[in-house]
Protein backbone atom coordinates (compact mmCIF):
# COMPACT_ATOMS: atom_id res chain seq x y z
CA UNK A 1 0.00 0.00 0.00
CA UNK A 2 1.38 3.37 -0.45
CA UNK A 3 1.49 6.11 1.65
CA UNK A 4 0.01 8.73 -0.58
CA UNK A 5 -1.58 7.93 -3.93
CA UNK A 6 -2.86 10.59 -6.91
CA UNK A 7 -5.03 9.66 -9.55
CA UNK A 8 -5.91 12.41 -12.01
CA UNK A 9 -6.38 15.15 -8.87
CA UNK A 10 -8.33 18.23 -10.70
CA UNK A 11 -9.07 21.18 -8.50
CA UNK A 12 -9.95 25.36 -10.10
CA UNK A 13 -11.17 28.07 -7.90
CA UNK A 14 -13.07 31.31 -9.22
CA UNK A 15 -15.87 28.90 -10.51
CA UNK A 16 -13.71 27.07 -12.85
CA UNK A 17 -11.61 30.43 -14.10
CA UNK A 18 -8.28 28.94 -12.13
CA UNK A 19 -6.84 25.92 -13.01
CA UNK A 20 -4.84 24.70 -9.94
CA UNK A 21 -4.33 21.51 -9.75
CA UNK A 22 -4.59 19.37 -13.42
CA UNK A 23 -5.23 15.93 -13.35
CA UNK A 24 -2.57 15.44 -10.57
CA UNK A 25 -0.99 12.03 -10.15
CA UNK A 26 1.71 10.36 -8.63
CA UNK A 27 2.34 8.02 -5.13
CA UNK A 28 4.45 8.39 -2.28
CA UNK A 29 5.92 5.08 -1.16
CA UNK A 30 5.82 3.80 2.43
CA UNK A 31 8.87 5.41 4.55
CA UNK A 32 9.76 7.29 1.32
CA UNK A 33 10.89 11.19 1.44
CA UNK A 34 8.89 12.36 -1.51
CA UNK A 35 9.39 15.79 -3.00
CA UNK A 36 6.97 18.37 -4.95
CA UNK A 37 9.39 20.85 -6.71
CA UNK A 38 7.55 23.87 -7.97
CA UNK A 39 7.63 27.63 -7.58
CA UNK A 40 4.81 29.95 -6.03
CA UNK A 41 1.95 29.14 -7.79
CA UNK A 42 2.80 26.14 -9.68
CA UNK A 43 -0.39 23.86 -6.96
CA UNK A 44 1.73 22.64 -4.47
CA UNK A 45 -0.63 24.11 -1.88
CA UNK A 46 -3.90 22.88 -3.04
CA UNK A 47 -2.12 19.23 -3.52
CA UNK A 48 -1.36 19.27 0.24
CA UNK A 49 -4.66 20.83 1.03
CA UNK A 50 -6.46 18.00 -0.64
CA UNK A 51 -4.37 15.43 0.81
CA UNK A 52 -4.89 17.11 4.21
CA UNK A 53 -8.74 16.61 4.14
CA UNK A 54 -9.11 20.31 3.98
CA UNK A 55 -10.20 20.74 0.14
CA UNK A 56 -11.92 18.82 -1.58
CA UNK A 57 -11.03 18.40 -5.23
CA UNK A 58 -13.43 18.72 -8.02
CA UNK A 59 -12.40 15.61 -10.09
CA UNK A 60 -10.18 12.13 -9.27
CA UNK A 61 -8.60 10.45 -6.60
CA UNK A 62 -6.83 10.64 -3.58
CA UNK A 63 -5.74 7.92 -0.50
CA UNK A 64 -3.82 8.14 2.07
CA UNK A 65 -2.53 5.38 3.90
CA UNK A 66 -5.24 3.53 1.68
CA UNK A 67 -8.10 5.71 2.99
CA UNK A 68 -9.82 8.37 0.77
CA UNK A 69 -9.32 11.81 1.20
CA UNK A 70 -13.41 12.72 0.20
CA UNK A 71 -14.87 9.85 2.49
CA UNK A 72 -13.09 9.03 6.02
CA UNK A 73 -11.56 12.51 6.96
CA UNK A 74 -11.71 11.82 10.61
CA UNK A 75 -9.34 8.46 10.44
CA UNK A 76 -6.60 10.62 7.90
CA UNK A 77 -6.34 13.32 10.42
CA UNK A 78 -5.40 11.32 12.99
CA UNK A 79 -2.70 9.23 11.02
CA UNK A 80 -1.32 12.53 9.54
CA UNK A 81 0.94 15.18 10.91
CA UNK A 82 0.92 18.53 8.68
CA UNK A 83 2.87 21.90 8.60
CA UNK A 84 1.80 24.23 6.62
CA UNK A 85 3.57 26.63 4.44
CA UNK A 86 2.21 29.66 6.83
CA UNK A 87 3.76 29.67 10.78
CA UNK A 88 0.36 28.14 12.00
CA UNK A 89 0.71 27.75 15.86
CA UNK A 90 -0.53 30.31 18.64
CA UNK A 91 1.98 33.21 18.80
CA UNK A 92 1.01 33.86 22.41
CA UNK A 93 1.71 30.67 23.92
CA UNK A 94 4.92 29.60 24.58
CA UNK A 95 6.68 27.14 22.93
CA UNK A 96 5.86 24.32 25.90
CA UNK A 97 2.25 25.04 25.40
CA UNK A 98 1.79 25.00 21.89
CA UNK A 99 3.37 21.10 21.57
CA UNK A 100 1.26 20.44 24.71
CA UNK A 101 -1.90 21.85 23.19
CA UNK A 102 -1.32 19.83 19.83
CA UNK A 103 -0.74 16.57 22.15
CA UNK A 104 -3.75 16.70 24.35
CA UNK A 105 -5.80 18.03 20.73
CA UNK A 106 -4.69 14.30 19.52
CA UNK A 107 -5.56 12.38 22.92
CA UNK A 108 -1.72 11.87 24.05
CA UNK A 109 0.92 13.90 25.88
CA UNK A 110 4.79 15.10 25.14
CA UNK A 111 6.31 12.27 27.53
CA UNK A 112 4.16 9.80 25.75
CA UNK A 113 6.15 9.94 22.41
CA UNK A 114 8.76 11.81 23.51
CA UNK A 115 11.49 9.92 21.55
CA UNK A 116 10.24 10.86 18.33
CA UNK A 117 10.26 14.71 18.95
CA UNK A 118 13.77 14.18 21.44
CA UNK A 119 16.17 15.42 18.53
CA UNK A 120 14.56 18.28 17.59
CA UNK A 121 12.99 19.33 20.50
CA UNK A 122 15.68 19.25 22.76
CA UNK A 123 17.28 22.01 20.71
CA UNK A 124 14.23 24.61 21.02
CA UNK A 125 13.73 22.85 25.02
CA UNK A 126 16.01 26.44 26.17
CA UNK A 127 13.20 28.66 25.27
CA UNK A 128 10.47 26.45 26.37
CA UNK A 129 9.21 29.33 28.19
CA UNK A 130 9.08 31.99 25.40
CA UNK A 131 6.39 32.59 23.23
CA UNK A 132 6.47 31.15 19.49
CA UNK A 133 6.12 34.62 18.45
CA UNK A 134 9.35 35.80 19.70
CA UNK A 135 11.00 32.77 18.00
CA UNK A 136 13.29 33.04 14.66
CA UNK A 137 12.15 32.02 11.96
CA UNK A 138 14.52 28.60 12.33
CA UNK A 139 13.22 27.88 15.65
CA UNK A 140 9.61 28.51 14.76
CA UNK A 141 9.89 25.84 11.92
CA UNK A 142 11.35 23.13 14.33
CA UNK A 143 8.66 23.70 16.79
CA UNK A 144 5.91 23.37 14.45
CA UNK A 145 7.74 20.11 13.39
CA UNK A 146 7.25 19.00 16.82
CA UNK A 147 3.88 19.88 17.12
CA UNK A 148 3.02 18.18 13.43
CA UNK A 149 5.09 14.90 14.98
CA UNK A 150 3.40 14.73 18.44
CA UNK A 151 1.10 12.33 17.91
CA UNK A 152 3.35 10.06 16.25
CA UNK A 153 1.37 10.63 12.83
CA UNK A 154 1.99 7.54 9.85
CA UNK A 155 2.52 10.22 6.88
CA UNK A 156 3.92 13.50 7.00
CA UNK A 157 2.82 16.39 4.92
CA UNK A 158 5.46 19.83 5.12
CA UNK A 159 4.40 22.25 3.44
CA UNK A 160 7.85 24.56 1.73
CA UNK A 161 9.17 23.94 5.37
CA UNK A 162 12.43 25.91 4.42
CA UNK A 163 11.24 28.91 2.66
CA UNK A 164 12.38 32.23 4.48
CA UNK A 165 14.64 30.14 6.86
CA UNK A 166 18.23 30.75 6.20
CA UNK A 167 20.98 28.17 5.06
CA UNK A 168 22.40 26.62 8.46
CA UNK A 169 18.80 25.89 9.36
CA UNK A 170 17.63 24.39 6.34
CA UNK A 171 20.37 21.81 6.41
CA UNK A 172 19.74 20.52 10.02
CA UNK A 173 15.81 20.66 8.67
CA UNK A 174 17.01 18.09 6.09
CA UNK A 175 18.91 16.06 8.67
CA UNK A 176 15.83 15.92 10.64
CA UNK A 177 13.82 14.69 8.17
CA UNK A 178 16.39 12.20 7.04
CA UNK A 179 15.82 10.80 10.75
CA UNK A 180 12.47 10.91 10.86
CA UNK A 181 11.90 8.68 7.51
CA UNK A 182 14.60 6.22 9.11
CA UNK A 183 12.29 5.42 12.14
CA UNK A 184 9.00 4.44 8.91
CA UNK A 185 7.25 7.68 8.52
CA UNK A 186 6.25 8.72 5.09
CA UNK A 187 6.92 12.26 4.33
CA UNK A 188 5.81 14.41 1.46
CA UNK A 189 7.66 17.64 1.10
CA UNK A 190 7.53 20.51 -0.80
CA UNK A 191 9.99 23.23 -1.71
CA UNK A 192 9.88 25.83 -4.61
CA UNK A 193 13.82 25.41 -4.08
CA UNK A 194 15.18 23.47 -6.97
CA UNK A 195 18.62 22.59 -4.94
CA UNK A 196 16.61 20.83 -2.24
CA UNK A 197 15.54 18.12 -5.15
CA UNK A 198 18.58 16.28 -4.57
CA UNK A 199 17.69 15.81 -0.46
CA UNK A 200 14.60 13.39 -1.61
CA UNK A 201 14.31 9.99 -2.71
CA UNK A 202 11.93 10.56 -5.05
CA UNK A 203 10.48 13.95 -6.53
CA UNK A 204 7.69 15.44 -8.52
CA UNK A 205 8.12 18.49 -10.61
CA UNK A 206 5.35 20.91 -10.86
CA UNK A 207 4.25 23.82 -13.02
CA UNK A 208 1.24 25.49 -13.64
CA UNK A 209 -0.63 22.87 -11.48
CA UNK A 210 0.73 20.08 -13.79
CA UNK A 211 3.37 17.31 -12.85
CA UNK A 212 5.86 17.53 -15.46
CA UNK A 213 7.88 14.34 -14.26
CA UNK A 214 8.21 11.62 -11.29
CA UNK A 215 11.60 10.31 -10.64
CA UNK A 216 14.71 9.90 -8.39
CA UNK A 217 16.97 13.33 -8.63
CA UNK A 218 19.25 11.09 -10.13
CA UNK A 219 17.42 9.84 -12.91
CA UNK A 220 15.92 13.23 -14.29
CA UNK A 221 19.32 14.58 -14.33
CA UNK A 222 20.72 11.41 -16.12
CA UNK A 223 17.58 11.29 -18.76
CA UNK A 224 18.46 14.96 -19.92
CA UNK A 225 18.56 14.79 -23.17
CA UNK A 226 20.97 16.55 -25.09
CA UNK A 227 25.03 17.80 -24.04
CA UNK A 228 24.76 20.98 -21.08
CA UNK A 229 27.64 23.11 -21.79
CA UNK A 230 28.68 25.70 -19.51
CA UNK A 231 30.42 29.33 -20.29
CA UNK A 232 31.66 32.15 -18.72
CA UNK A 233 33.55 35.42 -19.23
CA UNK A 234 34.92 38.53 -18.23
CA UNK A 235 31.61 40.49 -18.97
CA UNK A 236 29.38 37.54 -18.20
CA UNK A 237 26.38 40.15 -19.56
CA UNK A 238 27.87 40.28 -22.95
CA UNK A 239 28.82 36.92 -23.60
CA UNK A 240 25.25 35.94 -22.56
CA UNK A 241 23.79 38.52 -25.24
CA UNK A 242 26.78 37.42 -28.28
CA UNK A 243 25.76 33.56 -27.63
CA UNK A 244 21.91 33.84 -27.98
CA UNK A 245 22.71 35.30 -31.19
CA UNK A 246 24.50 32.33 -32.36
CA UNK A 247 22.55 30.57 -34.85
CA UNK A 248 23.20 27.08 -32.88
CA UNK A 249 22.49 28.08 -29.80
CA UNK A 250 18.89 26.54 -28.35
CA UNK A 251 18.80 27.78 -24.69
CA UNK A 252 20.96 30.49 -23.15
CA UNK A 253 20.75 30.94 -19.26
CA UNK A 254 22.55 32.58 -16.64
CA UNK A 255 23.79 30.32 -13.72
CA UNK A 256 25.16 32.00 -11.40
CA UNK A 257 28.78 32.03 -11.71
CA UNK A 258 28.55 30.55 -15.39
CA UNK A 259 26.12 30.34 -18.25
CA UNK A 260 24.05 27.37 -19.22
CA UNK A 261 23.98 26.97 -23.03
CA UNK A 262 22.41 23.93 -25.04
CA UNK A 263 22.92 23.71 -29.44
CA UNK A 264 20.58 22.71 -31.55
CA UNK A 265 22.28 19.97 -34.00
CA UNK A 266 25.05 19.40 -31.17
CA UNK A 267 27.34 17.21 -33.04
CA UNK A 268 29.83 17.09 -29.79
CA UNK A 269 31.71 19.96 -30.92
CA UNK A 270 30.33 22.71 -29.07
CA UNK A 271 33.06 23.75 -27.07
CA UNK A 272 35.47 24.37 -30.08
CA UNK A 273 32.33 26.12 -31.34
CA UNK A 274 31.37 28.14 -28.49
CA UNK A 275 34.66 28.65 -27.69
CA UNK A 276 35.89 29.84 -31.00
CA UNK A 277 32.99 31.88 -31.34
CA UNK A 278 33.48 33.78 -28.43
CA UNK A 279 36.91 34.44 -28.92
CA UNK A 280 36.13 36.16 -32.09
CA UNK A 281 33.20 38.32 -30.13
CA UNK A 282 36.21 39.65 -27.94
CA UNK A 283 36.04 37.28 -25.09
CA UNK A 284 39.49 36.49 -25.34
CA UNK A 285 39.36 34.71 -21.57
CA UNK A 286 36.17 32.68 -22.60
CA UNK A 287 35.65 29.21 -20.56
CA UNK A 288 33.43 26.72 -22.23
CA UNK A 289 33.11 23.39 -20.72
CA UNK A 290 30.70 20.08 -20.68
CA UNK A 291 28.81 19.60 -17.45
CA UNK A 292 26.20 17.59 -15.88
CA UNK A 293 22.61 19.09 -16.05
CA UNK A 294 21.26 20.36 -12.14
CA UNK A 295 17.46 19.88 -11.21
CA UNK A 296 17.06 23.30 -12.33
CA UNK A 297 18.24 22.65 -15.77
CA UNK A 298 15.84 19.76 -15.79
CA UNK A 299 13.13 21.96 -15.01
CA UNK A 300 13.52 24.71 -17.59
CA UNK A 301 14.15 22.11 -20.02
CA UNK A 302 10.79 20.77 -19.34
CA UNK A 303 9.33 24.00 -19.08
CA UNK A 304 10.29 24.92 -22.89
CA UNK A 305 9.15 21.70 -24.37
CA UNK A 306 5.57 22.77 -22.85
CA UNK A 307 5.48 26.40 -23.01
CA UNK A 308 7.73 26.64 -26.55
CA UNK A 309 10.80 28.94 -25.90
CA UNK A 310 10.51 31.48 -23.83
CA UNK A 311 10.20 35.25 -26.15
CA UNK A 312 12.02 38.18 -24.65
CA UNK A 313 10.06 40.78 -22.45
CA UNK A 314 6.96 40.13 -20.35
CA UNK A 315 5.03 38.42 -23.17
CA UNK A 316 4.26 35.23 -23.38
CA UNK B 1 31.78 61.20 -8.51
CA UNK B 2 34.34 58.47 -7.12
CA UNK B 3 33.92 55.25 -8.58
CA UNK B 4 33.09 53.77 -4.62
CA UNK B 5 28.95 53.89 -5.11
CA UNK B 6 28.74 52.50 -1.32
CA UNK B 7 32.02 52.68 1.07
CA UNK B 8 31.84 52.04 5.02
CA UNK B 9 34.38 51.95 7.62
CA UNK B 10 34.14 50.56 11.00
CA UNK B 11 30.41 51.21 10.75
CA UNK B 12 28.57 49.74 14.08
CA UNK B 13 24.81 50.31 15.35
CA UNK B 14 24.17 49.49 19.08
CA UNK B 15 20.71 48.60 20.33
CA UNK B 16 21.58 49.17 24.18
CA UNK B 17 24.11 46.84 24.74
CA UNK B 18 22.98 44.56 21.60
CA UNK B 19 25.44 45.30 18.52
CA UNK B 20 23.70 44.50 15.78
CA UNK B 21 26.44 45.75 13.43
CA UNK B 22 29.82 45.46 14.93
CA UNK B 23 32.75 47.68 13.09
CA UNK B 24 32.23 46.55 9.53
CA UNK B 25 34.45 48.07 6.46
CA UNK B 26 33.89 47.38 2.66
CA UNK B 27 33.51 49.14 -0.45
CA UNK B 28 31.24 48.50 -3.79
CA UNK B 29 32.24 49.78 -7.17
CA UNK B 30 30.02 51.21 -9.65
CA UNK B 31 28.03 49.03 -11.20
CA UNK B 32 29.01 45.94 -9.47
CA UNK B 33 26.45 43.57 -8.41
CA UNK B 34 27.37 42.89 -4.92
CA UNK B 35 25.68 39.99 -2.81
CA UNK B 36 25.27 41.00 1.28
CA UNK B 37 24.78 37.49 2.68
CA UNK B 38 24.25 36.35 6.02
CA UNK B 39 22.05 33.87 8.33
CA UNK B 40 19.01 35.40 10.44
CA UNK B 41 19.98 37.89 12.86
CA UNK B 42 23.58 38.45 11.38
CA UNK B 43 22.65 41.99 11.26
CA UNK B 44 21.86 42.63 7.17
CA UNK B 45 18.79 44.14 7.94
CA UNK B 46 20.00 46.50 10.17
CA UNK B 47 23.01 47.20 8.41
CA UNK B 48 21.24 47.82 5.18
CA UNK B 49 18.55 50.46 7.01
CA UNK B 50 21.64 52.55 7.64
CA UNK B 51 22.79 52.31 3.95
CA UNK B 52 19.30 53.11 2.95
CA UNK B 53 19.40 56.30 4.99
CA UNK B 54 16.29 55.02 6.97
CA UNK B 55 18.37 54.36 10.70
CA UNK B 56 21.76 56.35 11.81
CA UNK B 57 24.86 54.32 12.94
CA UNK B 58 26.31 54.47 16.28
CA UNK B 59 29.71 54.59 15.08
CA UNK B 60 31.60 54.69 12.45
CA UNK B 61 31.84 55.87 8.98
CA UNK B 62 29.82 55.22 5.71
CA UNK B 63 28.92 57.07 2.42
CA UNK B 64 26.25 55.62 -0.16
CA UNK B 65 26.52 57.32 -3.65
CA UNK B 66 28.87 59.78 -2.44
CA UNK B 67 26.50 60.81 0.56
CA UNK B 68 26.88 60.51 4.39
CA UNK B 69 24.70 58.52 6.22
CA UNK B 70 24.54 60.75 9.00
CA UNK B 71 23.99 64.00 7.65
CA UNK B 72 22.83 63.20 3.93
CA UNK B 73 19.74 60.60 4.79
CA UNK B 74 17.34 62.06 2.33
CA UNK B 75 19.96 62.31 -0.69
CA UNK B 76 20.74 59.10 0.05
CA UNK B 77 16.94 58.33 -0.91
CA UNK B 78 17.03 60.03 -3.99
CA UNK B 79 19.56 58.17 -5.20
CA UNK B 80 18.57 54.57 -4.47
CA UNK B 81 16.21 52.19 -5.45
CA UNK B 82 14.71 49.64 -3.85
CA UNK B 83 12.75 46.45 -4.39
CA UNK B 84 11.74 43.51 -2.05
CA UNK B 85 10.20 40.22 -2.65
CA UNK B 86 7.68 41.42 0.48
CA UNK B 87 6.43 44.63 -0.77
CA UNK B 88 6.87 46.08 -4.29
CA UNK B 89 4.15 47.57 -6.18
CA UNK B 90 -0.02 48.42 -5.22
CA UNK B 91 -2.12 46.00 -6.57
CA UNK B 92 -4.98 47.65 -6.94
CA UNK B 93 -3.12 50.19 -9.36
CA UNK B 94 -2.73 49.38 -12.84
CA UNK B 95 0.70 48.94 -14.34
CA UNK B 96 1.20 52.39 -15.68
CA UNK B 97 -0.32 53.94 -12.54
CA UNK B 98 2.38 52.15 -10.31
CA UNK B 99 4.76 53.24 -12.65
CA UNK B 100 3.76 56.93 -12.76
CA UNK B 101 3.32 56.84 -8.75
CA UNK B 102 7.00 55.88 -8.00
CA UNK B 103 8.28 58.47 -10.83
CA UNK B 104 6.47 61.31 -8.91
CA UNK B 105 7.36 59.76 -5.56
CA UNK B 106 10.70 60.83 -6.92
CA UNK B 107 9.91 63.70 -7.98
CA UNK B 108 10.73 63.14 -11.93
CA UNK B 109 9.26 66.02 -14.03
CA UNK B 110 5.59 64.86 -15.27
CA UNK B 111 6.88 65.02 -19.18
CA UNK B 112 9.89 62.71 -18.02
CA UNK B 113 6.98 60.24 -16.51
CA UNK B 114 4.86 60.12 -19.20
CA UNK B 115 7.79 59.45 -21.89
CA UNK B 116 9.75 56.98 -19.56
CA UNK B 117 6.77 55.14 -18.61
CA UNK B 118 5.99 54.36 -22.38
CA UNK B 119 9.46 53.31 -22.96
CA UNK B 120 8.80 51.15 -20.06
CA UNK B 121 5.73 49.55 -21.10
CA UNK B 122 7.16 49.00 -24.12
CA UNK B 123 10.70 47.11 -23.35
CA UNK B 124 8.77 44.97 -21.19
CA UNK B 125 6.53 44.26 -24.18
CA UNK B 126 3.57 45.14 -21.62
CA UNK B 127 1.70 47.37 -23.96
CA UNK B 128 -1.58 45.24 -23.78
CA UNK B 129 -1.46 45.00 -19.74
CA UNK B 130 -0.34 48.39 -19.48
CA UNK B 131 -4.06 49.41 -18.08
CA UNK B 132 -4.36 46.23 -16.25
CA UNK B 133 -4.13 46.25 -12.31
CA UNK B 134 -1.17 44.84 -10.72
CA UNK B 135 -2.77 42.41 -8.88
CA UNK B 136 -4.00 40.73 -12.01
CA UNK B 137 -0.22 39.91 -13.27
CA UNK B 138 1.82 36.51 -12.37
CA UNK B 139 3.87 36.77 -9.73
CA UNK B 140 7.08 36.64 -12.26
CA UNK B 141 5.70 39.70 -14.06
CA UNK B 142 5.00 41.40 -11.38
CA UNK B 143 8.56 41.16 -9.69
CA UNK B 144 10.38 42.11 -13.37
CA UNK B 145 7.92 45.03 -13.31
CA UNK B 146 8.65 45.58 -9.39
CA UNK B 147 12.52 45.82 -10.48
CA UNK B 148 11.93 48.04 -13.52
CA UNK B 149 9.88 50.45 -11.14
CA UNK B 150 12.50 50.35 -8.57
CA UNK B 151 15.64 51.74 -11.19
CA UNK B 152 13.08 53.77 -13.07
CA UNK B 153 14.25 56.86 -11.42
CA UNK B 154 17.66 55.50 -12.50
CA UNK B 155 19.34 55.47 -9.41
CA UNK B 156 23.31 55.03 -8.54
CA UNK B 157 22.22 51.82 -6.36
CA UNK B 158 19.32 49.15 -6.03
CA UNK B 159 18.84 47.25 -3.00
CA UNK B 160 17.01 44.26 -3.82
CA UNK B 161 15.91 42.20 -0.40
CA UNK B 162 15.31 38.76 -1.24
CA UNK B 163 14.42 39.73 -5.30
CA UNK B 164 13.81 36.04 -6.88
CA UNK B 165 12.09 33.88 -3.88
CA UNK B 166 9.95 31.34 -4.75
CA UNK B 167 9.72 32.12 -8.61
CA UNK B 168 9.59 29.68 -11.43
CA UNK B 169 13.53 29.32 -12.70
CA UNK B 170 13.45 30.41 -15.66
CA UNK B 171 11.34 34.03 -15.05
CA UNK B 172 14.51 33.73 -12.64
CA UNK B 173 17.09 33.64 -15.15
CA UNK B 174 14.33 36.42 -16.99
CA UNK B 175 14.87 38.86 -13.88
CA UNK B 176 19.20 38.37 -13.49
CA UNK B 177 19.33 39.04 -17.23
CA UNK B 178 17.73 42.12 -16.00
CA UNK B 179 19.93 42.76 -12.98
CA UNK B 180 22.87 42.41 -15.30
CA UNK B 181 21.40 44.64 -17.75
CA UNK B 182 20.97 46.97 -15.36
CA UNK B 183 24.64 46.65 -13.93
CA UNK B 184 26.11 46.86 -17.33
CA UNK B 185 24.42 50.12 -17.50
CA UNK B 186 26.41 51.70 -14.61
CA UNK B 187 23.42 51.05 -11.85
CA UNK B 188 25.22 49.49 -8.50
CA UNK B 189 23.42 46.51 -7.56
CA UNK B 190 23.57 45.68 -3.33
CA UNK B 191 21.71 42.43 -3.11
CA UNK B 192 20.56 40.77 0.11
CA UNK B 193 19.53 36.97 -0.01
CA UNK B 194 19.62 33.58 2.55
CA UNK B 195 19.33 31.73 -0.53
CA UNK B 196 22.68 30.88 -2.01
CA UNK B 197 22.66 30.19 -5.42
CA UNK B 198 21.13 34.15 -6.07
CA UNK B 199 24.66 34.76 -4.23
CA UNK B 200 26.56 32.83 -7.47
CA UNK B 201 25.34 35.54 -9.67
CA UNK B 202 27.07 38.16 -7.70
CA UNK B 203 30.45 39.97 -8.78
CA UNK B 204 31.39 39.49 -4.81
CA UNK B 205 29.57 38.34 -2.29
CA UNK B 206 30.12 39.25 1.77
CA UNK B 207 29.20 37.18 4.53
CA UNK B 208 27.75 38.55 7.90
CA UNK B 209 27.94 36.04 10.82
CA UNK B 210 26.94 37.83 14.25
CA UNK B 211 27.16 41.36 12.98
CA UNK B 212 30.67 40.81 11.52
CA UNK B 213 31.57 40.87 8.10
CA UNK B 214 33.34 37.32 8.26
CA UNK B 215 34.35 36.80 4.92
CA UNK B 216 34.36 39.10 1.13
CA UNK B 217 35.38 38.26 -2.38
CA UNK B 218 34.34 37.00 -5.68
CA UNK B 219 32.41 33.66 -5.45
CA UNK B 220 35.46 31.80 -6.97
CA UNK B 221 37.83 32.80 -4.66
CA UNK B 222 35.83 32.42 -1.71
CA UNK B 223 35.01 28.65 -2.77
CA UNK B 224 38.91 27.96 -3.49
CA UNK B 225 39.61 30.11 0.28
CA UNK B 226 36.89 27.34 2.25
CA UNK B 227 37.57 24.61 0.07
CA UNK B 228 34.20 24.38 -0.89
CA UNK B 229 31.99 23.61 -4.37
CA UNK B 230 29.65 25.99 -3.28
CA UNK B 231 28.74 29.33 -1.87
CA UNK B 232 26.02 27.41 0.02
CA UNK B 233 29.13 25.66 1.27
CA UNK B 234 31.03 27.95 2.63
CA UNK B 235 27.97 29.99 4.16
CA UNK B 236 27.60 27.19 5.88
CA UNK B 237 31.42 26.66 7.18
CA UNK B 238 31.08 30.23 8.07
CA UNK B 239 27.21 30.56 9.57
CA UNK B 240 27.50 27.26 11.43
CA UNK B 241 29.24 28.68 14.35
CA UNK B 242 26.87 31.65 14.78
CA UNK B 243 26.09 32.63 18.22
CA UNK B 244 22.82 34.47 17.22
CA UNK B 245 19.90 33.30 15.93
CA UNK B 246 17.05 35.50 16.45
CA UNK B 247 15.09 37.83 13.43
Amino acid sequence: MSAVSLENITKTYNKGRVLAADAVSFEVAEAELFGLIGPDGAGKTTIFRILTTLLLPDKGSAYVQGTDVTKDYQTIRNKIGYMPGRFSLYQDLTVEENLNFFATLFGTSITANYDLIKDIYEQIKPFGSRRAGKLSGGMKQKLALCCALIHKPEVLFLDEPTTGVDAVSRKEFWEMLKKLKQQGISILVSTPYMDEAGLCERIALIQDGRIMKVDTPGEIIRSYPVRLYAARAANIYQLLNDLRKHELVDSAFPFGEYLHLTLKNDKNDGIEVLQQYAAAKGHADAEVKLIAPTIEDSFIRLMREKNGPEKPGLNK
Amino acid sequence: MPDKVISCKNLSKQFGGFTAVNKISFEVDKGEIFGFLGANGAGKTTAMRILCGLSYPSSGEATVAGFDVYHKQESIKKNIGYMSQKFSLYENLTILENIEFFGGVYGLPRKDIRQRSNDLVQHLGLEKEAKKLVGELPLGWKQKLAFSVAIFHRPKIVFLDEPTGGVDPVTRRQFWDMIYEAAASGITVFVTTHYMDEAEYCNRVSVMVDGKVEALDTPANLKKQFNSDSIDDVFYKLARGAKRTGD
